[in-house]
């Protein structure tokens, strides 16, 4: 289970659609609560390809972010990035480049009037949907 | 010598490269992981020649991107 604030949620979500149809990306990080991840922090980072159907983090604030995280004792879970008009679902290029199968991909889709958001766990090719919760607090 | 890996203050022997750092610490995927030392980025084709020293900070960036189709 990934456990993510609403107001982190709402976050994203905001970010994504100001940056629509551009992709939005960040990095998100927490705790490990047993099997459980808690996100602490959501981080919006510049999507350097400013694109409509391709992300890469900034490497100069995915820096500046893996800093801050180890400064407030957070560890990374992972990343997040949005589909502006597509589903919430890892696309091929997605899954070849999630190098990390310990991380959370999240993903947000804006294809509707309702956004949609899931995480992933993802290893070689297959991508399973993690249990998301979002709460209040 | 002192260095400091990712946040952890580590001895390495002097002379150490980035390279050879990358091959010790285990760098998995390193064509995906950009390094810098003291924020500084090294470019992969320089990491035979970066040689480090007493009281570098590096840091192991994975390259994170991906894309919609």
């Amino acid at each position: 289970m990934i456990k993510l604030r609403k107001s982190d949620y709402e976050k994203i979500v905001a970010h994504a659609k100001k940056e629509a149809p551009v992709e939005a990306c960040g990095l998100i990080a927490g705790e490990l609560e047993g099997g459980d991840k808690i996100v602490k922090k959501v981080y919006i980072l510049t999507n350097i390809d400013h694109a409509e159907e391709h992300f890469t983090l900034d490497p100069r604030e995915q820096l500046k972010a893996v800093k801050d995280m180890r400064a407030e004792g957070l560890i990374p879970l992972g990343n997040w990035h949005s589909h502006p008009v597509s589903p919430s679902r890892p696309s091929d290029e997605d899954k070849r480049l999630a190098y990390d199968s310990s991380a959370s991909y999240m993903i947000l889709s804006l294809m509707e009037e309702e956004p949609v958001l899931n995480s992933f766990h993802i290893e070689g090719d297959k991508a399973e949907k993690e249990q998301l919760v979002i709460a209040d607090e | 010598m002192k260095i400091t890996v990712a946040g952890v203050s580590k001895e390495v022997a002097e002379g150490l490269t980035v390279a050879q750092l990358v091959i010790d610490e285990n760098v998995e995927m390193p064509q995906y992981v950009t390094v810098t030392v003291n924020d500084d980025f090294v470019e992969h084709d320089s990491f035979e020649g970066t040689v480090l020293k007493e009281g570098d900070s590096v840091e192991f960036l994975y390259f994170m991107g991906g894309g919609a189709v």
